[in-house]
């Protein structure tokens, strides 16, 4: 169909966007109430209808409403078309298990038509409404911060209280700085094993040593041994370590 | 009128949609929900008993003071206040369907009524009488409507229930198979031209 074609037709509204919803606008809602229009018109059961007949009218209707480009309408035209070429197919018995080709689409009226009751009921409902009017429009309130709190001095201070008992009692350390003297350690230990072969760990330590010369003799051992300037031998466990000097070893 | 139905009076006043008795028990901390009943059975049979033009009307779960429907034509007239305008039959349909299969997707809602029901969908959900209420399980999670309170109060109803029953309905809908072999097209052709 050309543009020309669209513009002949007086009944379809021509606008730049099809004529899809315009048929809302019209006498029917949609093609099961054309096709319900029809069969009421013509005074035809639902349950048994006349498809031959009612196919050709819904197609002159179709097109002398001017539907025809409204793709609903279309459809149904297509399957009323569909439907009148499977009923003219000979058929069996029911025993045969002949299904009507009709029983979907005689389920989708009745389901349609009771839709349409339904409308009409809320039609109704709404005009009824309609005549009881309301106040005006109002603005809907901002919304607004919770009201201010009312309460006492007393459930104020109970308040505190609790937030106060809930607080957990905080667990302080105090953290001062006492460096270990690894490296003076060391040069001790390296001084007193020039000369002599082996010394015991009182005389690593030296008189009046306090816990920070202890921890740091003791790392200083360590690392000496670990570099294998010395060893730390204990013959026996409890008995007092032995501090040897080790002879250097030979280049691996 | 006791206190507390004049203050239920003066909120209902004051808002300008139906208010629950929920949110009316707010007004007053001391009053419970049998009260603020009470106190609404006292504003109703007052508004009816001395006459007024306006009434209280329960609608959309909520309560609201309405104008009573014999001064319409008159406040309309004095074009004081204009009525809602008149549903389609599209909007009307699409509503009904939605109002009996809620949840229920576009799809479903577009085989019962035969037509493409993306626009009016739009259109309803814009004027919120209906909304998005999840997705359908099936392929590619389709949206499922629901209807709104604002449904109900456009239709003055308490709640779905008022709602025509199915069985109230003339057409039930039940499966109807028709009849016997020999009823063909041309026997009914007969039968409807008689």
């Amino acid at each position: 169909m050309t543009a020309t074609d669209t513009a002949t037709l007086p009944e379809v509204p021509t606008t730049a966007f099809g004529a899809g919803f315009v048929v809302e606008l019209e006498a029917f809602s949609g093609p099961l109430d054309l096709l319900l229009h029809l069969l009421r018109e013509e005074e035809l059961e639902i349950a048994d209808i006349p498809i031959a007949r009612i196919a050709d009218q819904f197609l002159q209707a179709v097109h002398e409403l001017g539907l025809n480009q409204a793709a609903d309408y279309l459809d149904m035209a297509s399957r009323l078309v569909r439907l009148k070429a499977q009923m003219l197919l000979p058929r069996g018995s029911e025993e045969d298990g002949w299904e009507d080709p009709r029983a979907e689409l005689v389920r989708r009226l009745l389901e349609y038509q009771q839709i349409r009751e339904v409308a009409v009921c809320l039609g109704r409902a709404a005009d009824k409404r309609a005549e009881q009017f309301a106040r005006g429009y109002l603005p809907p309130p901002p919304l607004l911060p919770p009201p201010p709190l009312t309460l006492n001095l007393f459930d104020l201070l109970a308040a505190i209280d609790r937030v106060i008992a809930g607080i957990p009692s905080p667990v302080l350390h105090r953290v001062v700085a006492r460096p270990l003297d690894v490296e003076s350690a060391t040069r001790r230990i390296e001084d007193l094993l020039l000369d002599r072969e082996e010394i015991r760990w009182l005389d690593a330590l030296g008189s009046g040593a306090t816990i920070v010369d202890v921890l740091s003799t003791l790392l200083a051992l360590l690392e000496l041994a670990k570099r294998g300037s010395l060893r730390l031998v204990q013959s026996t466990p409890f008995c007092p370590m032995v501090i040897a000097r080790e002879s250097p070893r030979p280049a691996a | 009128m006791s206190p507390l139905a004049q203050l239920l009076e003066a909120a209902l006043f004051s808002a300008g949609r139906p208010l629950t008795a929920e949110e009316l028990a707010t007004l007053d901390p001391d009053a419970n929900a049998a009260d603020v009943r009470v106190a609404l059975e006292q504003l109703r049979e007052h508004y009816d008993f001395n006459q007024h033009g306006v009434e209280l009307v329960e609608l959309a779960g909520g309560y609201q003071v309405l104008t009573r429907p014999v001064h319409a034509a008159a406040i309309e007239r004095a074009q004081f206040s204009v009525r809602a305008p008149k549903l389609t039959a599209a909007t009307l349909e699409t509503l009904a369907v939605i109002a009996y299969r809620q949840p229920v997707g576009r799809v479903a809602i577009e085989e019962i009524r035969g037509v493409s029901a993306g626009g009016v969908l739009r259109s309803l959900q814009e004027r919120g009488l209906i909304e998005v209420v999840g997705r359908s399980e099936a392929l590619g999670r389709p949206l499922l409507y629901g209807t709104t309170a604002l449904f109900l109060e456009l239709l003055g109803m308490r709640d779905l229930a008022e709602l025509p029953k199915a069985e109230e309905l003339t057409i039930a809908l039940r499966p109807h198979l028709p009849t016997s072999e020999g009823e063909d097209d041309a026997a009914a052709y007969v039968e409807a031209e008689s």
